[in-house]
């Protein structure tokens, strides 16, 4: 018995490890089969998608160092501060709205910590989570009583022509939208900022305290209000910066803060600590789930005879099921130590 | 920075006192009426039985907890309930009774989350890591070396606390307390679930620490000899009342305190 549990675990993570394995194989084989063209395309248009999984998940992973809540409401504040630049434009000009909207939403994470979060200091975290699911459900419907709730449209002015690269390299070559790239880039950017000011300073360190312990935090005069209010305040500027860039790619609508469910398969897969594996794990599922839809679907539904495609509605669930069997901390999430 | 001017209390003057503190969680009594003072540079032991109120007193003076009636004293500044950031701040500092240390985080780090209080350079300073962030981050790590060499814990520096067993556990978190520069330390339990050389090591800290610094402790403790060997004055609880108050010796020979602790037929 004593032998049989960890070889059975063995076994399971080395199948999985093979259906990983399997996947990537054979994405490769297709794309020395069929040339690297339309293979590359799907895996930078899904990197790119991922960018912005990323950047909702990063807004996640900063509340949830700083106080081990999991923000259920990340996707509404995204879909709130997209709606609140759409429709501010209307009436201004971009950067005011968006100037206007970074007030609104640092204004919300003051409301939360005030109405909210204060309210629950020493609560369980499975109390703070059910506060999240109601701010969720709050925000849909006062964004959308607010703002409308028709499909509104961002428009941040990025060149709309696609650019052709290595044309000469093979036949076709590739076919990228700069608009994306461009997103990439700011997203880059804004995760390397925050990540070296979570790690390397007095903040950074009193933001770990504080998830770990809020008594013991607060015993050692670490400020637990301001803490909070400072990682909702940036949570929400995550928010209106990945609202602006996904306003701008599919409009503006209700469904965005569905899309944005997809941070905790991100999570999982990253681990929900890490500003690194938010990064990881949104590249890997943006990728992993494009490549599934465009390259593997079609295969899986001439041979089985099925109805049809939609991997990639299912895909990141699953290889965050997959995960959390062979490494239920995540990529890069600390180990989690109990002692009993 | 500049310093505030705080009349320094001599040693044997009352540093805080709490008059007539009564707490209740909904119909729930936890404290009625208690008063007690604690003097500069004494060992403080608050004992009772179980569910007596006394880890509800350390949570009221430190602002965890703030209570209905009664007044908190500390430094001289009166006050109806205490706020833990401002405890903390004015020097009043503590360990818990179930080990609330930052278990994701080393030795080092636990201890320099101490610091925090200490530490006033800007964010924009520490965000470039540089220049007198850096400097003043260095001078905090000696102070924190020091106690760490204090309580013989160099060997564990690297080591995520979660991790150490519980007697360590118990020695960082006193680290951690110490790293303040508390003018008033709460212990709460510090020899709970100890074995006996665990406990006579941690005694000597206690006793160094207020030999040393001149640091004034309050603390909670079910163990007898200990309380009488460390502590100049003694006040008891039980159900929430205060039932005594004086030296061990005096506290010993008390009938209701024996009665409160053998149980007595009513």
């Amino acid at each position: 018995m004593g032998i049989v549990a960890p070889m059975l675990d063995n076994v399971m993570k080395l199948s999985v490890v093979s259906l990983l394995l399997g996947f990537v194989g054979w994405v490769v084989a297709i794309a020395v089969l069929n040339g690297p063209g339309p293979v590359l395309e799907t895996l930078i248009g899904g990197l790119l998608v991922g960018v912005l999984y990323s950047l909702i998940a990063l807004g996640v992973v900063l509340i949830f160092k700083a106080s081990g809540i999991f923000n259920y409401a990340q996707g509404s504040m995204v879909l709130f501060a997209a709606l609140s630049v759409a429709r501010l434009s209307e009436s201004m000009p971009l950067w005011g709205a968006v100037l206007l909207s970074a007030a609104i939403m640092v204004s919300m994470a003051y409301a939360v910590e005030f109405l909210v979060l204060r309210r629950l200091v020493h609560q369980e975290q499975i109390i703070l989570f059910m506060a999240t699911i109601g701010i969720t459900y709050f925000l849909d419907g006062f964004g959308q009583m607010l703002w409308g709730s028709d499909i509104y449209q961002i428009d941040l002015g990025l060149p709309k022509q696609p650019i052709l690269l290595l044309k000469d390299v093979f036949r076709g070559g590739l076919l990228i939208d700069p608009a994306d790239l461009i997103a990439a880039v700011v997203c880059g950017l804004l995760v390397i900022a925050l990540a070296l000011f979570f790690q390397y300073t007095r903040v950074g360190r009193a933001l770990r305290a504080v998830a770990d312990d809020h008594q013991a935090a607060q015993s050692v005069g670490i400020p637990l209000n301001r803490i909070w209010l400072l990682v909702w305040a940036v949570g929400g500027l995550v928010a209106l910066v990945a609202g602006v860039i996904w306003g701008n790619k599919l409009g503006v609508q209700f469904s965005l803060s569905l899309i944005a469910l997809k941070a905790l398969p991100v999570l999982i897969l990253g681990g929900f600590t890490s500003i690194p594996g938010a990064i990881a794990g949104g590249l890997i599922i943006g990728a992993g789930e494009k490549l599934a839809e465009v390259v593997i679907g079609p295969i899986l539904v001439r041979t089985f005879d099925l109805a049809g495609g939609g991997f990639e509605n299912w895909f990141a669930y699953v290889l965050a099921l997959l995960f959390l069997l062979i490494r239920p901390q995540g990529l890069f999430g600390e180990k989690i130590i109990e002692r009993i | 920075m500049m310093q505030q001017p705080v009349a320094s209390i001599p040693e044997g003057a009352p540093l805080l006192a709490v008059e007539n503190i009564s707490l209740s969680f909904g119909g729930v009594k936890a404290i009625t009426d208690v008063s007690f003072g604690i003097c500069k540079s004494e060992i403080r032991a608050i004992i009772g039985p179980n569910g007596a109120g006394k880890t509800s007193m350390l949570n009221v003076i430190n602002g965890f907890y703030h209570p209905q009636e009664g007044s908190i004293t500390f430094k001289g500044e009166k006050r109806s309930q205490m706020r833990p950031y401002i405890a903390a701040s004015q020097g009043i500092s503590r360990t818990f009774q179930n080990v609330a240390l930052f278990r994701g985080m080393t030795t080092l780090d636990n201890i320099m989350a101490g610091r925090t209080l200490k530490m006033n350079r800007g964010m924009l300073w520490q965000a470039l890591h540089s220049g007198p962030a850096a400097r003043e981050e260095m001078e905090h790590r000696l102070a924190v070396e020091r106690i760490i060499d204090f309580l013989e814990i160099q060997h564990i520096r690297k080591q995520p606390v979660g991790r150490l067993p519980y007697g360590l556990q118990k020695r960082v978190e006193l680290g951690r307390a110490l790293a303040m520069e508390p003018e008033l330390l709460l212990l709460d339990e510090p020899m709970a679930g100890m074995n006996l050389e665990e406990k006579e090591d941690m005694s000597r800290f206690i006793l160094a620490v207020n030999d040393t610094f001149g640091t004034t402790i309050a603390l909670i403790e079910h163990d007898m000899g200990v309380v009488m060997d460390l502590s100049d004055r003694v006040v008891v609880l039980d159900h929430g009342e205060k039932i005594a108050d004086g030296t061990p010796e005096e506290v010993q020979r008390d009938q209701v305190v024996i009665d409160a602790y053998l149980g007595v037929a009513h």
